[in-house]
């Protein structure tokens, strides 16, 4: 490639240089000093900025052989002009589950892309992925064997089964109920099939948070959403509940007056906890690390539902199990996940995500299709039941009826 | 993108190998592309079974079928597809099958 030419002067683009943050130009601009395909990028990018419009073309094909899923193809509309980014791939990596490396696989990786590639990475994407971005098609095959015997496999895109991911879990973090990573390298390998090869009616997400202060933001972004719980009381360790006055802290102010649902007292000398209330906000236990901490009995809720706004507006998960066990094999989730999987392959329109699905067949059909009994702990939202119907809602539907 | 000469026609491709006037596709053709784009070298029983499916669904709704339907009616599963077409249904049996690209999502 032309190696000779010019960085191209950016005007708009150096606008988003400015300010103390960090900004995606600065970063394009140092690649751009040893790629031309990183140089070809910023030229491509400013002229989107000059005409108000995107001059990537939508959805390319391409991947490797024997897989469905894990490249995105890019292909610029003005390859005459850039042709450094005629073709601007990216591709996708299934990540290590928390996100663990070594500095010598995150080197294997880099100096791979600067070969391969633009030398553009994105660790990570909010799949969870590492994200390689800009390559030609030539490449892709070669790549993915290098990535291959670097230990590393291609993660999900299309309507498959999106690259599992979790939070760090019990290997940083005290409260993890469940061990996030290990459920996750575990369904990863079980459903290599369907993050490969994509046979769904859309996308479908699985993010496991170790607890309910839910790190991966799973509530919000996974069509399966794994959030580890407990059952029974908070432990307390009342010693140092009140070591933490000493340390400042006002426990009425800042902890039992917050408490959404105000299920604690505090008399200044011991805290009482009427667990029964507890909705599991996490904030007591947050604040006061070293005196709370979650019910020996652990393990995880199961939601469903969470997406982004695209075709329909944006949805949280809802609650399906309140609580199950996750130890390996981890049979009891995985019979579920694929009862809902099969239903919703076999039943659900193009493009709908299993959310959406439950929306229009109604939670109560989805139900006794998976063979789940309702519960009422089945909510969309805090302190409403899906089951109750409103006399208001039932007349209704005579009047528009005639209409 | 370019021109190529298949069956005794000249066809378009776009860049990733898709014919661009699916009314021009014949068997001749799909052999072609099957040869040129996808590395297949001959067409046996089975991949006509997917190829002509994929056709004739075409021709009837407009549209490539869902995977999971192409699965059903030909009683091959996916990784048999992906044995027959390694680069998959959309991208390797849709190609050969002369259907426009399907405009999957990322």
């Amino acid at each position: 490639m032309a190696d000779e030419k010019q960085t191209p002067t950016t005007p708009n683009l150096d606008e988003l240089e400015r300010g103390p943050w960090p900004s995606f130009v600065r970063e394009i601009k140092k690649a751009a000093e040893k790629s031309p395909m990183s140089r070809g990028l910023l030229g491509v990018l400013e002229r989107s900025y000059t005409d108000k419009i995107g001059h990537w073309k939508h959805g390319g094909i391409v991947g490797v052989r024997g897989y469905g899923g894990g490249v995105i193809g890019r292909y610029s509309d003005l390859p005459e002009e850039f042709p450094e980014v005629a073709h601007f791939h990216t591709i996708r990596v299934n990540q290590p589950a928390g996100w663990f490396y070594t500095s010598d696989a995150l080197r294997s990786i880099c100096d791979l892309w600067e070969r391969r590639g633009s030398g553009l990475t994105n660790l990570h994407g909010s799949t969870g992925d590492i994200i390689l971005l800009g390559t030609r098609t030539e490449e892709l095959e070669p790549t993915f064997s290098e990535l291959t015997q670097a230990g590393f496999d291609l993660g999900g895109s299309g309507s498959d089964i999106r690259t599992p991911s979790c939070c760090v879990g019990p290997a940083r973090c005290e409260w993890a109920c469940y061990d996030t990573l290990n459920l996750t390298y575990d369904l990863t390998m079980h459903y290599q099939d369907e993050i490969h090869r994509p046979a769904f009616p859309y996308k479908f997400k699985i993010k496991a948070a170790g607890c309910p202060n839910d790190c991966v933001a799973s509530i919000a972004r996974a069509d399966l959403s794994i959030i580890g719980t407990w059952r029974g009381p908070i432990q307390v360790d009342q010693a140092a509940v009140k070591a933490y006055t000493k340390n400042g802290i006002d426990i009425q102010a800042d902890v039992v007056d917050r408490c959404p649902s105000k299920c604690m007292a505090w008399d200044g000398k011991a805290l009482t906890i009427a667990n029964e209330w507890c909705v599991k906000c996490m904030h007591c236990i947050n604040v006061m690390t070293k005196a709370l901490r979650p019910g020996p009995e652990r393990g995880a809720a199961i939601l469903v539902g969470a997406k982004a706004p695209i075709v329909q507006g944006a949805m949280l998960s809802s609650v399906l199990v309140p609580f199950m066990k996750l130890e390996p094999p981890y049979t009891a989730l995985k019979d579920l996940v694929g009862k809902m999987l099969e239903l919703w392959a076999e039943e659900g329109k193009s493009r709908e995500r299993i959310g959406e699905f439950i929306q229009r067949v109604g939670l109560g059909n989805f139900l006794e299709a998976i063979g789940m009994e309702p519960r009422p702990e089945m909510v969309a939202h805090p302190r409403e039941n899906p089951y109750v119907f409103y006399e208001e809602y039932l007349e209704e539907e005579p009047a528009e009826a005639k209409a | 993108m370019g021109t190529v000469v298949l069956g005794g026609k000249e066809l378009e491709l776009d860049e990733d190998g898709f014919i661009q006037a699916p009314e021009l596709w014949d068997e001749e053709v799909a052999k072609g592309l099957a040869r040129n784009e996808e590395g297949i070298q001959e067409m046996t029983e089975e991949h006509w079974k997917v190829v002509k499916y994929l056709r004739s669904y075409y021709l009837e709704y407009k549209i490539a079928p869902m995977i999971r339907k192409l699965c059903k009616e030909t009683g091959f599963n996916l990784k048999k597809i992906y044995e027959l077409f390694p680069s998959g249904p959309a991208k390797g049996a849709c190609k050969v099958a002369g259907l426009p690209k399907p405009t999957g999502c990322v």
